[in-house]
């Protein structure tokens, strides 16, 4: 019996010394469509600056918001800008975000390879997201109901699609809510009536999606966010041709500091911005 | 009129062999697909390297490490509870109100849906009890964050039924002239129960312990949000300053098998090339728990066998 | 081996005297000698104190699923409860939108992000229904016949081969049948029913019924190896075969014990997560169709709790639907439990 208290103390000491976090550990937490390119990022910065540690875990942009605003996290990944009632809830935490843009990313609009449909305006699909129109042959195509696949509402990638591509207003409630633009790409390429949307590096490979060329409005031309060979577009983005580009954010609590600073620095220099370019997102322009 | 009869009969039994085997072709079906399309990954760089190449390419060790650490600590957990539970109503309780009121909510805990065991575990676990430690003990916001520990509570709760009913079949195994025998010779109720009746219930304690892995390792809610994350860049481990002793720090986050199959599926950016990773991934998932399951069956029956006779 | 500690012994002159021989020495103050009987007193003292500690000890442990059980009801309700405070009562129902030709409708929309929340409840109840009635439906039919053949028709040898192959059905982690369900399921009962929605409750339902399958088979291979032979053999004697003797007498006599299987079964499949969140679609749609995308309860759980602020409106709204599920599953296996108790006075009898 006494053997077994003792044992029990001595282990209950040994667990509680070890707690603790490490020191110059930066957390990142945040948007799914980033989360591959943070991963990246911190895996290359890990490995020529062995004193500092980055953990990256996903969840979606609002988690990250959400962890910067209860102070779980040093940076926070989002897809989209903070909106003010999120600023307003940080700064009742004594936070201050600031905001840094990393990256830009055009935003595929994707349908299966077998849908004859090559391209559509911002307004029809901002009307087949809100239910207005729900047949494939009111936009040229055949004579089927459309499938819509969108994300889960916590995503950047929900909200930017429905403040630029709807004019802010609500999806249509038989949308399909897959939790990961992962699983939208696999869900329309197995679904020849399926319509989705997300980061276009998740879609350039897969030849059972066909990625739309998107028109600003009726009469203009419709601009694809790749070029012929397959690569993303830079300048489509850069010069807002291709209509359906955004930036993506990383917010740090207040002005950051010391090995946070670094980091960022180095996201915003040459090196990182070649991984942005690898991993299929488009660099910020010089 | 008997040959109808007889017709019937023979109709029924193959009817419900019918049944047996759609259950069981289920169970041979899903272990063939993932083993055929799993199994060319696992080589021992998969199971001992980290993931490269934003999960590319390199093996699953953290989340394999991530598992079993988090399993561990959810025995240590769940174990001790279990037991002496199980032992209070076996031995103390009796058949009265009380004793059938811990059964009904031993019972009611075993049919919580595991998503809310998630629930509870961010909103008491470390919602309460993690700002709360951080208040007392003035640490900042060090126990009010998802970490280990609470993943580790939250499935000890969950598996705390497993091990609570295995614990008491094993103690009932004992028969009650060996509980008389210690009575007689002068042993108090105490004694009676740690120096006869736990030693030889130990085997079903085991078959517990081993169930209650297999079922935690497997569970994928309640980690949700109580401590996993996607990309860890080293293993939850720490190492005492003066002793250099490494150990497992519990207030890590921690990477785990079954996460890390749910994020690959429905959000890595290239799902050509994580394909083979995500069957390589649930291949070594469900064998962990096969063989975990498997032993634990094996070792009920052969003591229930030995017990027999 | 018990304690020899309570009998003293003392060596005098090599020998060996046992206490019932040793006479009281005559010595002034006698209360204060270390006599055997006190100290053997004493001792059974000290060992009953440690055995009333103990028993509380143990006590406590065994409210420890008692107090886990009403921790999780009063944390799940303090916090559900606060989303009336921000959401009116009648919200959680429906709220009132226009629709695109300009009318006002009271729609069933549960969409916690956008200009004006919406929170009903009621796509996300009839979305776990419509998943977990036809699961239970599947897995009881193939879960009494598996049971049924366990326990009345396997041999010995073959029943010892099955039994564990449909336990290690019940071990398989759910999020790798959410997985195939997403992958391979969905394609396959596209191509045989030509579904509009690849992904259904219909796929859901089936890869739950597969989660539920061992728990009926094998409570109701328990329930019909329980029941004692005298009824077998009684309806053998008035000249039965095997199969009218299961099919109206046995399952009839433990008709309680399959019922509270199926109960469970379907508290199990109400709470279901992984494999609703990755096979169902995950569309909040109002709708009896079993082939269309649903939304279940838990999946909305896991799929909006990561990323919401706490102290928000849908923070407090995600612990209501957790309540509600609760409610569910508890009062399902509430009802199985007293089922189970009365069929096993009944059988004692």
């Amino acid at each position: 019996m006494k053997k077994l208290i003792s044992l029990l103390l001595v282990s209950a000491t040994l667990l509680l010394c070890g707690s603790s976090r490490a020191a110059e550990h930066i957390t990142v937490k945040g948007s799914d469509t980033m989360v591959i390119l943070a991963q990246k990022w911190a895996e290359t910065y890990m490995k020529a600056h062995k004193d500092v540690t980055v953990m990256v875990t996903g969840g979606g942009s609002g988690t990250g918001i959400a962890a910067l605003i209860n102070g779980t996290t040093t940076l926070a990944n989002c897809s989209r800008p903070i909106k003010p009632k999120e600023t307003k809830d940080a700064m009742a935490n004594n936070i201050t975000p600031v905001e840094y843009k990393v990256a830009m990313d055009a935003l595929a609009v994707i349908v299966n390879a077998q849908n004859p449909v090559n391209e559509l305006s911002m307004n029809q699909i901002g009307a087949i997201y809100t239910g207005k129109i729900s047949n494939w042959k009111e936009v040229g195509g055949p004579d089927h109901r459309i499938m819509r696949y969108s994300r889960e509402s916590n995503s950047g990638t929900y909200v930017f699609f429905k403040e630029h591509v709807m004019q802010d207003k609500d999806y249509a409630p038989d949308c399909q809510n897959m939790p990961g633009t992962s699983a939208v790409a696999e869900a329309v390429s197995k679904d020849s009536w399926g319509i989705g949307y997300g980061g276009v590096a998740y879609f350039a490979k897969m030849k059972e999606l066909k990625i739309l060329r998107v028109k600003k409005d009726n009469t203009s031309k419709g601009v694809s966010p790749l070029k012929q060979d397959g690569t993303v577009d830079f300048e489509a983005v850069w010069k807002t041709e291709y209509p359906v580009a955004r930036y993506l954010y990383c917010y740090s609590i207040g002005k950051p500091s010391g090995k946070v600073q670094e980091y960022l620095n180095w996201i915003l220099s040459k090196e990182g911005q070649t991984i942005v370019e690898e991993i299929g997102y488009v660099p910020l322009s010089k | 009129m008997k040959k109808n009869r007889k017709l019937a009969g023979v109709i029924f039994e193959n009817i419900c062999r019918f049944f047996t085997i759609i259950s069981l072709i289920a169970v041979v079906l899903i272990l063939g697909s993932l083993f055929l399309k799993g199994k060319g990954l696992i080589t021992w760089e998969f199971l001992t390297t980290e993931p490269l190449d934003g999960m590319t390419k390199g093996g699953i060790f953290p989340a394999i490490f991530g598992t079993i650490c988090v399993t561990v600590l959810m025995i240590i957990f769940a174990l001790p509870l279990g037991v002496a539970s199980a032992i209070y109503l076996v031995e103390y309780a009796g058949t009265g109100f009380l004793a059938r009121t811990i059964r009904a909510a031993v019972n009611n805990l075993a049919g919580v849906p595991s998503i809310v065991f998630g629930l509870f575990g961010v909103g008491f676990f470390i919602l309460f009890v993690g700002r709360n430690i951080d208040k007392v003990l003035q640490t900042g916001l060090l126990f009010g964050q998802p970490a280990m520990l609470w993943a580790a509570a939250t499935l000890g709760v969950l598996v705390l039924p497993v091990v609570i009913v295995s614990t008491e079949e094993a103690l009932r195994a004992v028969p009650l002239s060996h509980r008389e025998a210690a009575y007689a010779l002068g042993a108090t109720k105490f004694q009676v129960v740690s120096r006869v009746v736990l030693p030889q219930s130990l085997s079903g304690i085991l078959t517990g312990a081993i169930l209650s892995v297999s079922r935690g390792a497997g569970e994928t809610a309640p980690i949700l949000f109580t401590g996993c994350a996607y990309f860890l860049p080293r293993l939850p481990v720490v190492t005492i300053p003066y002793l250099n002793i490494p150990m497992i720090n519990p207030l890590d986050q921690f990477m785990e098998l079954s996460y890390h199959l749910f994020i690959m599926a429905t959000q890595s950016i290239d799902a050509q090339a994580t394909r083979p990773i995500q069957y390589g991934t649930a291949f070594i998932l469900i064998t962990l728990t096969f063989i975990l399951n498997l032993s634990a069956i094996s070792l009920r029956i052969y003591f229930r066998r030995r017990h027999k006779r | 081996m018990l304690s020899t500690r309570g009998i003293n012994h003392t060596i005098r002159d090599e020998r060996i005297i046992l206490p019932s021989t040793t006479p009281p020495r005559k010595e002034a103050s006698l209360s204060l000698r270390d006599t055997p009987l006190r100290a053997k007193a004493r001792h059974r003292l000290k060992l009953k104190v440690q055995e009333f500690f103990i028993e509380k000890f143990l006590f406590l442990n065994g409210l420890a699923s008692i107090i886990i059980i009403a921790l999780i009801f009063v944390f799940l309700f303090r916090t559900g409860i606060k989303a009336f405070i921000e959401i009116k009562p009648l919200q959680f129902i429906g709220t009132h939108i226009v629709d695109f030709s300009g009318q006002e409708v009271f729609a069933y929309i549960w969409q916690p992000v956008g200009e004006q929340g919406k929170y009903s409840l009621i796509p996300l109840v009839l979305g776990s229904l419509l998943v977990a009635i036809p699961a239970t439906i599947i897995a009881t039919i193939l879960g009494l016949g598996t049971g049924v053949y366990l326990a009345e028709i396997a041999s010995r040898r073959v029943r010892e081969l099955i039994k564990p192959a449909v336990e290690l059905l019940a071990g398989i982690p759910t999020i790798i049948i959410g997985f195939l369900c997403l992958s391979s399921l969905g394609t396959i009962i596209q191509n045989l029913f030509h579904t509009t929605f690849r992904l259904n409750a219909f796929v859901g339902a089936l890869g739950v019924s597969l989660v539920i399958i061992p728990v009926i088979a094998t409570i109701t291979e328990d329930t019909i190896r329980a029941i004692p032979d005298d009824l077998r053999e009684a309806a053998y004697a008035l000249g039965a075969t095997k199969w009218e003797t299961t099919w109206r007498v046995l399952i009839p006599a433990g008709i309680s014990g399959i019922t509270a299987a199926i109960l469970l079964g379907m508290g199990r499949a109400i709470g279901e997560t992984m494999i609703v969140l990755m096979a169902t679609g995950n569309a909040a749609i109002v709708t009896l169709n079993i082939f269309s995308s649903v939304r279940t309860m838990t999946a909305t759980i896991a799929g909006e709790l990561g990323a919401v602020a706490q102290g928000s409106a849908q923070y407090y709204a995600l612990f209501l639907v957790g309540a509600t599920i609760f409610t569910f599953t508890f009062f399902l296996n509430l009802v199985s439990e007293i089922i189970v108790n009365r069929m096993r006075a009944k059988l004692k009898l």
